[in-house]
């Protein structure tokens, strides 16, 4: 099936008008190396790493094509064939997918010494100096880019259970994640009081894993499999109602520890039932049924930025905009192509700054016409980029979780 | 024999190195068109961007005889824009400007890279309509439209691409810019030579700029879905509809199987017990469309149909539409090879045909989902098979060539609105007629003395 109703939806594809651009012209490179018409080149490796990995074309895809297995297979080729290989690669690969983020302690200690970096004034003084403006022009923009690191991880603000608040109806488990836990240890506070609040016992070891999302979305399965075994031992899925994710991006990769494991004779039947627990937060949210905060917040006007992996990975598209509604205050205004990616996309926005940049600047355009003072969004990643967006373009607009916002509203409705 | 260096080199120069592709991994995916089983690699992929980048490379190609494949955004069903052999592939999809909305005259005039779907955004967007709505328009081309005159859902009441174009701007094979048509809705001056490019599948020119006519939005509109225990009741119903001198604006069916995947796609509600489905749509004056749904309800109960849902708002209707039009690409949920076709009959054979369908997928070992535009006799019979199965795609070929020639015995046509391209090659001359195939032949031998333009389509 080629029929190209992808094609519109396609973010790279609108931007060069290539068919090599396009899902269906990705999917049909594929199949040529499948039977054997083309190596696989460089030309090819480069292409799997112009894709977004959005998913659009997986929701517009009447006949159903499974493009997110396609494509993690197909990095994984790019990877194995060594023609991206070089050694300033390998060695950024080596030490972040391959270190940094296979064990969350090293990672922590990073997210430290930026910590400190940041709050004892040093990037400060080093963004003032003009020191900057000796490094190439790419590295200063990655520089602008850096996110700030919160001055307590999650395990500093949740204890590793925290007790439903009224009577206990779940017992849930919370993922606190890899970047979410530096950059916004306060969204998984927030999620875990939201969780609390709503009759679930929650537990959130204060170790955790990552869930290898990273790992798998660049092309490297193995690594992928080993953290997600190590995630089923740690959350045995039978001992919980629910397994929590804030984070659109890993939930989407969470639900598919199946596939990832099939064939794990240990692992693959506990793998299914893990998939069957793994909830966003939003999905979970509205499966449960929340008590509606009181009438006590200022009001607000909110538009929804959708994550990909969110509405394109995991269909999660009405429940945050209810959740959202049910809070008192908040006129929600729809986001023209919400669902339209912003480019963040994982690690895309150091990989393929360009590209990037033009979504960006394309829904902080839009972000502009709904006259919002909030955007809302499920995802670390977006978080971040439509934060950079818009204070770039020097407009007061707070980006926010949609838990963050329904903590906020709970708490003020208890002050009074 | 490849594509020479010094033809690479001039079409360079001509619309710059960029807009001329050469690697395999830009061959590829040119090499097939949204029509299954068949494609071939071409020898580049040219984008042009104004009407002169066109004529200078139609010059090139002319003179060094080197064939040429006109491309939008490759939706076509027939095998149309599947590239010859070391061809140049030449393709629109970057001349998308709307030139101009004349609300004064009711026309547009666009470039032929725009969307289906821009150009009735555009027309929405002043209060007025452009109809025609091929299933692939969100992304197909209006250039690719008019050279295949694509149908749609809506043909039934307002017609199919040719009854909306008054103009054209057509690029021949030596690099002649040639007009045809205009503003006036009255004008015989000569013979209608746009209405010779209109369908003519990029054998005869290159569309480079289109005049569209457009209409009034109608002011109302009702959609619903009525389910029945049979084939036969839902056409009787669409029989039943006409006789009582209603033309909705829409009628379309789907079978059982094609519900399936639909609904497994777009999950709008469809109800998975009946054997078949009718989608029916009247627009027009509100209080028409109120009579004449009333009307079209109490026929389809008449017929015995399960039940008749009416849709509750626009936003509903929308969806009903959209999913309808997913049919095609739904039914590869089923199968890996999804092979269908576009036999057309007039309306009072139509209960005929879907029965004859259903008889040769049987005689033939082979599954169908049918669906299509019961409203105006188009059927979409849609063989599910895999193209590795040498011996099913026999089989399949065969069905077809029974269906097409019951489709001829009915006084019906080989093709309502994919066109001929390749898939139907074989078909045209015993439909056609020597005495059409010859004028076919000596038409485009004029306009295309060399046979630079689409060789091998249509016909040889």
């Amino acid at each position: 099936m080629h029929c190209g109703m992808c094609l519109p939806t396609c973010p790279t594809y609108d931007a060069t008008k290539l068919e090599r651009n396009s899902p269906r012209g990705r999917i049909a490179l594929m199949r040529s190396i499948a039977d054997g018409q083309l190596e696989a080149t460089k030309t090819f490796a480069d292409e799997m790493y112009f894709c977004l990995g959005c998913l659009a074309c997986v929701t517009a895809c009447p006949a159903g094509v499974n493009y997110a297995e396609l494509f993690e297979h197909a990095r994984a080729e790019a990877e194995a064939s060594g023609v991206l290989s070089s050694p300033k690669r390998n060695f950024i690969r080596r030490f972040t997918i391959g270190w940094l983020f296979m064990d969350l302690r090293r990672l922590r200690l990073f997210g430290r010494a930026l910590w400190l970096w940041q709050a004892l004034g040093l990037q400060w003084l080093v963004r003032k100096s003009g020191v900057l403006k000796l490094m190439p022009a790419r590295l200063r923009e990655m520089e602008a880019m850096t996110p700030t690191v919160q001055s307590k991880l999650s395990h500093q603000l949740i204890a590793p259970v925290t007790p439903a608040a009224g009577q206990k109806k779940y017992r849930v488990a919370m993922l606190t994640g890899c970047a979410q836990d530096l950059i916004f240890s306060d969204v998984n506070r927030d999620t875990v009081e939201v969780l609390a609040r709503n009759g679930c016992e929650v537990v959130t070891p204060h170790a955790q894993s990552c869930c290898g999302s990273l790992h798998a979305h660049n092309g490297e399965w193995t690594l992928a499999q080993q953290l997600a075994r190590r995630s089923i031992d740690q959350f045995p899925p039978e001992q919980f109602d629910a397994i929590i994710t804030n984070a659109g991006g890993c939930g989407s990769h969470l639900k598919h520890y199946a596939k990832l494991l099939a064939g794990d004779a240990a692992y693959e039947s506990r793998a299914h039932a893990w998939d069957a627990k793994v909830k966003d937060i939003h999905e979970w949210l509205a499966h449960i049924g929340i008590e509606s905060p009181k009438a006590t917040a200022p009001p607000q006007t909110v538009t929804y930025h959708e994550s990909c992996h969110l509405c394109h990975g995991q269909k999660v598209t009405t429940q945050p905009r209810a959740l959202l509604k049910s809070i008192p205050g908040v006129k929600l205004v729809e986001l023209p192509e919400a669902s339209w990616c912003c480019g963040s996309a994982g690690v895309y926005n150091i990989t393929q700054p360009e590209m990037a940049d033009d979504l960006l600047r394309r829904k902080v355009g839009h972000i502009k016409t709904t006259g919002a003072n909030v955007v809302a969004t499920g995802n670390p990643g977006c978080l971040l980029q439509v934060q950079n967006g818009c204070a770039r373009e020097g407009m007061a607009v707070r980006v926010a979780h949609p838990v963050t916002l329904l903590a906020e509203a709970y708490r003020a409705a208890d002050r009074n | 024999m490849q594509l020479s260096p010094q033809i690479l080199d001039s079409l360079r120069q001509v619309v710059g190195a960029k807009n001329v592709l050469t690697e395999l991994e830009d061959l590829i995916p040119y090499g097939f068109d949204g029509t299954a089983a068949m494609s071939q690699l071409p020898g580049c992929i040219v984008f042009t961007q104004t009407t002169a980048e066109v004529a200078a490379v139609l010059k090139i190609a002319n003179d060094s005889r080197t064939p040429v494949v006109t491309r939008g955004s490759g939706t076509g069903l027939s095998g149309g824009s599947v590239p010859n052999p070391d061809c140049i592939v030449l393709c629109t999809v970057k001349m998308g400007h709307i030139l101009e909305v004349d609300r004064a005259n009711l026309t547009m005039l666009v470039e032929p890279g725009v969307t289906t779907i821009q150009v009735f955004e555009a027309a929405a967007a002043v209060g007025l309509f452009y109809p025609p709505d091929p299933g692939s328009m969100k992304i197909s081309t209006i250039g690719g439209n008019v050279a295949e005159n694509s149908g749609g859902l809506r043909g039934l009441k307002y017609g199919i691409t040719r009854n909306y174009v008054m103009g054209l701007e057509i690029v021949l094979p030596d690099g002649e810019i040639l007009w045809t048509g205009n503003k006036c809705v009255k004008d015989v001056a000569g013979y209608s030579l746009r209405d010779l490019f209109i369908g003519s599948e990029g054998t005869l020119g290159v569309i480079t700029k289109v005049l569209l006519k457009l209409i009034p939005k109608p002011a109302a509109k009702k959609t619903m879905v009525a389910t029945f225990a049979a084939m036969d009741a839902a056409a009787q119903t669409v029989s039943d509809i006409i006789a009582a001198q209603i033309i909705p604006c829409t009628l379309e069916f789907l079978d059982r199987t094609t519900i399936h995947c639909v609904e497994d796609f777009a999950k709008v509600g469809l109800p998975l017990d009946c054997e078949a489905l009718l989608l029916m749509e009247t627009d027009g004056h509100p209080a028409a469309v109120a009579e004449e749904a009333a009307k079209m309800e109490e026929l389809a109960r008449k017929n015995g149909a399960m039940a008749v849902r009416m849709a509750k708002d626009d936003a509903e209707a929308a969806s009903l539409a959209t999913a309808r039009r997913s049919a095609f690409s739904a039914l590869a949920r089923l199968a890996p090879t999804i092979i269908l076709e576009d036999a057309t009959v007039p309306r009072s054979e139509l209960a005929k045909m879907v029965r004859f369908v259903a008889a040769t997928a049987k005689k033939h070992n082979l599954r169908v989902g049918t669906f299509g535009h019961m409203g105006d006799g188009n059927l979409h019979p849609t063989f599910l098979t895999d193209e590795r199965n040498k011996d099913e795609m026999h089989r399949v070929h065969e069905a077809f060539r029974e269906i097409f020639e019951e489709a001829i015995r009915l006084g019906g046509t080989i093709t309502g609105e994919h066109g001929v391209g390749l898939a139907k090659k074989e078909f045209l001359p015993k439909f056609a007629g020597d005495a059409q195939m010859r004028v076919m032949r000596e038409l485009r031998k004029a306009l295309d003395p060399r046979g630079i333009l689409n060789p091998g389509k249509m016909f040889d």
